[in-house]
């Protein structure tokens, strides 16, 4: 079976010389969801970002769906939410507007949506359930509800793997829970691959298969409950 | 105010520039890069000057130095050699200073000069016309052909470049358009004040749409209003019509804006 993602011997290293990763080795296999944590600067975000071809590793190789991650070839076979700061949260744009941006890459790159990209659309809005919002301007929408959008947006593209930067900032914990079931339903319905990094994970806790716990290197690479005793808070978990 | 052809060009080529220039400025502004347009700019400057030294047309080689300085800050950019707003800056102090060692060595800072600093509708051809309708046409025809890959890039670029679209070719795109409605609209607006004309009616739109869709429409009338309305009072009371144009676009802002708080205040 191809892996969806393999990391080996990876370091990264800033140009202005701070060590942020080394001796990263791990895979994910499709259709895992897998939870990336760890502390702020701990090297997690840089992890992605490598794993998405994003970022060029001073040392090893990051492999997607068996090519390398930076010339990979299928692009369209990603979705990605990047940190809210990064997203046009204060564009004038509307959910549909939003999520329709997630078809461009899956379908012709000049002219007007077809009638299947326009279903497509309409179907990952639902799947957010944000279809009475669909006219809505995002920006006029709560913290939770601007990440189902950019979540559908995701979506839109039929990706078979789903990268998620930080994707509970600035959302209070009653929408972090329903983004974590969210997650959880499209995991399982679609049966895509999730990676959800976060310093935060308890939005997912009881959702993910597997958690990698980054701090520079891997310090913990396994089931949730094995770590439970070690970091369990009852509200939200923080690494 | 018809009768004299000089004023039937300017209104046309104004109306062309009226539209084109908060179009091409909506993908600046939504990207947070509403300087770029100053930049490019200075950039022009320098062009200008070559031009007036070498004895050719200064709209030509503002052209040439508008696209280079457009292409050389998406360059910057997107190299990581320098912030987004430090390679602004490079092209923006080395497109002024080059301008005036420029001028400074062909002696000519004459009112000629003023004329692209600051706007003279006396300035424009038939030629500048049939250049503007040309270009006009292209650069909106770009915009449609690629307006859904466009918008993607300004709502989540890292999430288009992720999916694979070509963001950096769409972010030239969008630099050069910038650039030659620049250099195209600096007899009518100046140099000084045309990035103003691409910034000015997007943020007054920006306050009163209601979707990406609306508020480039929004942009492109309120732009067109704004030169219709200021060629119009410029000359009859005989005032510059760049600076009377860009007032009229600030009075816009402001009265969306006003719009805008009555509407969330109800």
């Amino acid at each position: 079976m191809q892996l969806a993602l393999e990391l080996e011997d990876l370091a990264f290293r800033y140009e202005r010389g701070e060590l942020v990763l080394a001796d990263v080795s791990m895979t994910v296999a499709p259709g895992e969801f897998v939870a990336i944590a760890g502390p702020n600067g701990g090297g997690k975000t840089t992890l992605l970002r490598i794993a998405l071809g994003l970022e060029r590793p001073t040392a090893g190789v990051a492999r997607l769906y068996g090519e390398p991650a930076a010339s990979f070839s299928r692009r369209r076979l990603l979705g990605y939410l990047p940190q809210r700061a990064q997203l046009g949260i204060e564009a004038p744009a509307t959910v549909r507007e939003v999520v329709s941006a997630g078809r461009v890459a899956a379908s012709k790159l000049v002219g007007r949506m077809r009638a299947r990209d326009r279903e497509l659309v309409d179907e990952a809005i639902e799947r957010v359930g944000l279809t009475s919002r669909a006219g809505a301007p995002i920006r006029t929408l709560s913290g939770g509800m601007q990440q189902r959008a950019f979540i559908a947006k995701a979506l839109a593209g039929e990706p078979s793997l789903l990268a998620l930067d930080e994707p509970t900032t600035g959302v209070d914990a009653e929408s972090q829970d329903a983004l974590g079931e969210l997650l959880a339903h499209l995991h399982s319905e679609l049966g895509v691959t999730i990676l959800y990094v976060s310093h935060e994970f308890g939005a997912v806790e009881h959702h993910v298969q597997r958690l990698v716990l980054v701090r520079r290197s891997i310090i913990f690479d396994g089931p949730p409950h094995e770590l439970a005793g070690m970091w369990h808070d009852p509200s939200h978990t923080h690494v | 105010m018809f009768e004299s052809e000089f004023m039937r060009l300017a209104f046309a080529v104004g109306a062309i520039v009226g539209v084109l220039a908060p179009t091409v400025g909506f993908f600046l502004v939504q990207r947070r890069m509403s300087l770029i347009g100053d930049g490019i700019g200075h950039a022009a400057f320098a062009g200008v000057a070559l031009g007036v030294l070498l004895d050719i047309s200064p709209v030509l080689t503002a052209l040439g130095a508008a696209v280079v300085g457009a292409v050389a800050i998406e360059w910057l950019r997107a190299r990581r050699g320098a912030a987004g707003d430090q390679a602004l800056a490079l092209v923006f102090y080395t497109g002024i200073a080059a301008g005036v060692v420029l001028i400074s060595i062909a002696g000519s800072l004459n009112v000629n000069l003023f004329s692209y600093l600051f706007g003279s509708i006396l300035t424009v051809t038939r030629g500048d016309l049939a250049l503007m309708v040309v270009f006009g046409a292209v650069a909106l025809g770009l915009i449609a052909l690629f307006y859904r890959a466009l918008c993607a890039a300004v709502l989540d670029e890292e999430g288009a470049r992720v999916a694979g679209l070509p963001i950096g070719a769409l972010n030239v795109l969008v630099a050069v358009l910038a650039a030659l409605t620049i250099a195209l609209s600096m007899q009518i607006v100046g140099i000084l004040l045309i990035a103003a004309l691409m910034v000015l009616p997007v943020t007054a739109a920006t306050r009163i749409a209601w979707s990406m869709r609306s508020t480039l429409f929004l942009s492109a009338g309120i732009g067109l209003a704004s030169v219709l309305a200021g060629l119009t009072a410029s000359y009859h009371a005989n005032i510059p019509p760049g600076g009377t144009i860009v007032l009229v676009a600030a009075a816009c802002v402001l009265a969306a804006m006003a719009v805008d708080g009555l509407r969330r205040s109800t």
